[in-house]
């Protein structure tokens, strides 16, 4: 993976040093609240319900060992011994008090690792998909690419007071598990003839007015893609609204001005740049390319995996959902699932996250991922090391064999955390994870996703919920919205509202009665739930939801 | 036209090293809603808010929030606030440790 250089180390050593100097002349009195925090908010540092909120980058999603140790560390030394991964690949920190802050920067520094960008109307974190460098149908590797993006981003003088935050995706293969059409740019390695080069897709985005990402460039060459990217970036911030913070963002820009204004503006600003960048930008590209060279795979004997296989039901029950095919055929992919059934999605706590860098180390070659779903990814596990990562995992209450199903739920903070919430997520997830636990329906099921956001702001992705719930404020009262068929997938879709929301314990039942109408409305079992509604649309779906309506659909 | 009568209110903010919820008394901060002094005067209100706003160095985000005496005890009357006063519901963290 990247290996940061002089210039990354000492950027970062000054940047963090000047952070600490803005907290003890905000804590002596110097600074004011208003002036100090867009400057705490830069560094990650938000001000949430209980307590102070770090937000941390996990670049393109990509850990080492070393790096989760430091993690694990810190959730001990200055938090209550646990983090939260969130669908930004972020991990979040709830219980920092302000002046132990630059310490903890400091802690993460030696592992390069930063809040930078994490917060802020920034370029932030660049994501990519969980499986770069491992999966099967992978074009190529999309995280030289983000960590590209990612050092020309950080600290742009041009965009660091952009009209609203920029979040920027990437992914490497035609399935797309990034979310790439739900950015402000999302970007998707493809080949034309053997040229590697970009789809560029922009206007994306969920929160209060979702929007599907536009094609913008449907072939961007390699070495035109960061002046591409710069224009795009340069033309946004210009004609981006900065009136309205609710039409701020690009996604706007793009639906007000369409796609074929914006193209124009691209390309004229794009012309004018594009002599600037003299080729510089692909060298540390080739250098970048270097670091994430594919591992050593091993070759080695996969009888331990084929005996567990044939021996342990409860093996084979979390083989089947837990792993994934690897371009290498003697490896797979491991997905840690942090879905307990009744814990809080999304959650680790330090003796998870040493158990997750210790197996990475072991059998992993030091690789770990995040996934935007809130799962931990082992990418490179050879099949005859599986059953030892599993049961060591089992041990430890990461052995739920639930990736993909409905209780591997994606769940904002909510209201136990966030100062923006208007109703709880978590609970909700725990409670539908539990019942459905207990049905012992999850299997039988089968893929399914359901995703929850505690306000209209969308952190829990529910508009690309196949089940996608809203928390709301009814009148002082915790009220939950549905929409159903919803896509996060290379055949992206927005879900369509159900109708009225439902109180808080009446939105369990309510989920219960949309699978209970798909398990009799299914063609056949292999028939999924977004197949099966994209067949018969919202109506019978509807009628399970409120059967005060039922008697109107049957006539 | 007669304008909402004043409900009770307590003064609140984070304090601003450890970020802790706190509330206003008569004599400074405390962490406990039950040791919050009621607010039942508009103009009172005002007059306080001004005063724990200017205490800048202390406490973050100072605002009024509603609340219903049972007692002589102030209680939240919104689930923003009651969340607020004992923390979250997902981990037995916050003020629900320590009161």
């Amino acid at each position: 993976m990247y290996q940061y250089t002089d210039f990354d180390a000492a950027f970062l050593k000054s940047r963090n040093a000047q952070f600490r100097a803005q907290v003890a002349r905000r804590i002596d009195g110097s600074l004011t609240e208003d002036e100090f925090k867009p400057l705490r908010l830069m560094n990650g540092l938000y001000l949430q319900l209980h307590a102070y909120m770090l937000r941390v980058a996990i670049p393109y999603g990509t850990l080492n060992s070393s790096q989760m140790e430091k993690l694990a560390l810190i959730a001990d030394k200055w938090d209550k011994g646990y983090g939260h991964f969130t669908t930004r690949q972020n991990i979040q920190f709830n219980w920092p008090e302000l002046g132990n802050v630059p310490d903890m920067l400091d802690a993460l520094a030696e592992v390069n690792l930063h809040a930078i960008q994490t917060s802020g109307n920034t370029i932030r974190n660049v994501t990519a998909d969980h499986f770069a460098g491992a999966a099967a149908d992978e074009v190529a590797d999309p995280r030289p690419v983000a960590e590209l993006i990612r050092q020309w981003s950080t600290d742009h003088p041009e965009f660091q007071f952009l009209p609203r935050k920029f979040k920027v995706a990437v992914s490497g293969a035609p399935a797309d598990r990034a979310v790439i059409k739900a950015h402000d740019i999302g970007l998707r390695i493809v080949k034309r003839n053997n040229d590697i080069g970009y789809e560029v897709i922009i206007g994306g985005g969920l929160g209060r007015t979702p929007m599907i990402g536009k094609v913008l460039y449907d072939f961007v060459a390699k070495e035109d893609l960061l002046p591409t990217l710069e224009a795009i970036v340069a033309v946004y911030n210009l004609l981006g609204r900065r009136d309205n913070k609710f039409k701020a963002r690009i996604k706007i820009t793009v639906h007000e001005n369409g796609i074929d204004d914006i193209r124009a503006r691209v390309d004229a600003h794009y012309a004018l740049i594009r002599p600037q960048f003299s080729g510089m930008d692909q060298q540390v590209l080739t250098r970048i390319e270097t670091d994430f060279a594919a591992p050593h795979f091993l070759k080695g004997d996969q009888a331990p995996y084929h005996n567990a296989y044939q021996h342990d039901p409860v093996f084979r029950s979390w083989a089947d959902t837990n792993l994934s095919a690897h371009r290498n055929p003697d490896y797979t992919i491991v997905s840690i699932s942090l879905k307990a059934h009744g814990k809080t999605p999304g959650d680790a706590t330090s003796r998870q996250m040493r158990l997750m860098a210790a197996l990475a180390k072991r059998y992993g070659h030091d690789e770990l991922r995040i996934s935007h779903e809130q799962n931990v990814i082992l990418p490179h596990v050879h099949k005859g090391d599986v059953p030892s990562v599993y049961y060591a995992l089992k041990a430890e209450g990461l052995g739920t064999a639930n990736i993909g199903l409905i209780s591997d739920i994606i769940a904002c903070p909510g209201m136990d955390y966030c100062a923006l919430a208007t109703a709880r997520s978590i609970p909700i997830a725990q409670e539908i994870a539990t019942r459905f636990d207990e049905l012992k329906l999850e299997h039988e099921i089968g893929p399914l996703k359901i995703k929850i956001s505690g306000c209209i702001n969308a952190c829990g992705h529910h508009h690309v919920g196949h089940i996608g719930i809203l928390g709301l404020d009814r009148a002082g009262v915790e009220n939950y919205q549905i929409t159903l068929g919803g896509d996060g997938s290379e055949t992206a879709k927005l879900g369509e509202r159900a109708g009225r929301g439902f109180a808080a314990d009446e939105i369990i039942p309510a989920v219960e009665r949309i699978i209970m109408a798909y398990l009799e409305l299914r063609s056949d079992p292999a028939e999924t739930f977004l197949e099966t509604y994209r067949r018969l649309g919202l109506a019978p779906f509807k009628a399970a939801l409120y059967p005060e309506l039922r008697t109107a659909y049957a006539a | 036209m007669m304008s909402k009568p004043f409900t009770p209110k307590v003064i609140t903010a984070n304090a601003l090293v450890e970020g802790d919820v706190i509330y206003l008394t008569a004599t400074g901060w405390t962490r406990d809603l039950a040791e919050a002094d009621i607010i039942t005067d508009e103009a009172d209100a005002d007059l306080r808010l001004i005063e724990a706003s200017a205490q800048e160095a202390d406490v973050v985000g100072v605002y009024l929030a509603e609340v219903q005496i049972k007692d002589g005890i102030p209680h939240p009357t919104h689930f923003r606030e009651a969340f607020r006063a004992t923390g979250p519901s997902n981990y037995s963290h916050g003020k629900q440790e320590q009161f």
